[in-house]
């Protein structure tokens, strides 16, 4: 009766770990294709730069995420909460870079794309003149605040969903703006790969070019989804 | 007697002038010549890197400093110097702790940097005061370099990796900091070699490569000064500055 017992126990303990361990296995991650050509941003941010930026970086980002979910489903079937703990980090990292990122290309396109955000979504740039009183003044605000990030980081246009109002953040390293409790609409990365091949330790000029290539149109489609949300 | 006067007012002017630019630091001259660390450190990052970002650094906190000397409250903070002023960042008004924190850390730490290499390098000694102390703490000095290289591998975002001497207990350990923190924000904790790892340090040559930049570094690496700075620092618990 007692042996009978124990092989019940056994069988239905390796089951559940087998449920467990399936329910814990993810689709990858996978790095999305540019929606241009990597020199398609010249001359304000080129080609070098952005085969280097997608194809080395944000791919690291995307194959680093994935071994560290892999581990943490390994870990989440044994129950074993001290490696779960110690992966977060490197969740953290790479999978805030890889959506980061992912945003990113999206939110840039080439010069002779880009229309002005009135054209994009009229509620956008009154709602960019109502808080800043003109574009200028936001891209001034902005730019300072970024350009003084220490290290590595982003700075953002985020949605604040509580006071429905448009917010200036910023984040260190890959951190996700989620982190500031923001919806990310616009974000610019200022790590010196995205900019030190061409601009070297020059930031601000840097931050000054890029918003000749800000695809407003898909930062008034994330407001408008943010709005909605 | 006018004329004794005005000398005298002279004499003052030219001694407070002195002595303001004095207390400005200033950017120390590399050790070598720009291209001096060439192949292995390429000469146009050696100027970006000095005239460009440790100039910077220097911009930032003589500026700071500057601010802190022309207000009495804080004008002794500004007679504490560099090193101290980072071990006791929870005394400075809030809105200079950044820069200080950033400006200051940035100059010392690349003050530290360029004295750490040399020209193709020099030789490490097994049998001086350091190499014995590497050996009985990490076994050979491949084990320090192979701990140096993961930790400088694993660190994320801009910072260092530092080779520090616990003063108190003559331990030697390595360790990363963050941004320009140094180690050196603890007392007794003094870097006796440190690794710039954010990208403007590498990225010219190496872009994202950084596994091949550290290799490059340990090919440049001034083990004569560093065993020259192990044994000042066993000495006395005190930084560069």
């Amino acid at each position: 009766m007692f042996r009978q017992g124990n092989k019940l126990s056994t069988s239905i303990s390796r089951l559940s770990t087998l449920a467990s361990r399936a329910a814990g296995v993810r689709a990858k991650s996978t790095l999305p294709s540019l929606p241009y050509d990597f020199g398609a941003l010249e001359p304000v941010v080129n080609s070098e730069i952005m085969t280097l930026h997608h194809g080395k970086h944000h791919a690291t980002y995307v194959n680093n995420l994935n071994a560290a979910l892999e581990k943490m489903s390994d870990a989440m079937a044994k129950q074993d909460y001290a490696t779960m703990i110690a992966l977060q980090g490197a969740i953290q990292f790479n999978g805030g870079g890889h959506l980061n990122h992912s945003i990113f290309w999206q939110n840039l396109c080439p010069v002779k794309d880009v229309v002005a955000p009135s054209e994009a979504n009229p509620e956008l740039a009154k709602a960019i003149e109502g808080q800043w009183g003109s574009l200028d003044n936001f891209k001034t605000e902005f730019n300072t605040k970024t350009a003084a990030i220490q290290g590595s980081g982003w700075g953002w246009l985020g949605y604040n969903k509580q006071s429905k109002k448009l917010e200036i953040a910023t984040c260190a390293n890959q951190d996700p703006l989620v982190m500031k409790g923001l919806v990310p609409l616009l974000g610019i990365d200022v790590w010196e790969h995205a900019y030190y091949l061409q601009y070297k330790n020059a930031r601000p000029e840097y931050l000054k070019q890029i918003w000749q290539v800000v695809n407003w149109k898909d930062v008034a489609a994330r407001y408008e989804a943010a709005k909605k949300a | 007697m006018m004329a004794a006067a005005k000398m005298k007012v002279l004499f003052v002017c030219v001694c407070f002038l002195a002595q303001s630019l004095a207390q400005n630091l200033e950017l120390p001259r590399l050790p070598y010549e720009y291209d001096g660390l060439e192949p292995h450190v390429d000469e146009e990052t050696m100027r970006v890197h000095h005239l460009g970002h440790h100039a910077a650094y220097l911009a930032t906190v003589n500026n700071v400093l500057s601010m802190l000397r022309s207000n009495e409250t804080t004008k002794p903070l500004a007679k504490m110097g560099i090193d101290k002023l980072l071990q006791n960042l929870d005394q400075v008004p809030t809105e200079h702790v950044t820069p200080l924190r950033n400006g200051g850390g940035g100059f010392v730490n690349h003050f530290l940097f360029w004295k750490c290499m040399s020209p193709n390098g020099t030789r490490f000694e097994m049998d001086d005061v350091f190499g014995k102390a590497v050996t009985a703490q990490f076994g050979s000095i491949q084990a320090l370099l192979q701990e140096f290289r993961e930790k400088a591998t694993k660190l994320f975002g801009s910072g260092w990796t530092w080779l520090v001497l616990e003063h108190s207990t003559k331990r030697l350990y390595i360790t990363t900091t963050p941004n320009q923190d140094t180690p050196a924000m603890q007392v007794g904790h003094i870097p006796i070699l440190g690794l710039d790892l954010w990208e403007h340090a590498y990225y010219l040559k190496h872009q994202n490569k950084r596994a091949e930049y550290i290799s490059s570094f340990f090919n440049v690496i001034d083990w004569k000064a560093t065993a020259a700075r192990y044994e000042e620092a066993l000495k006395q618990p005190k930084t560069e500055l």
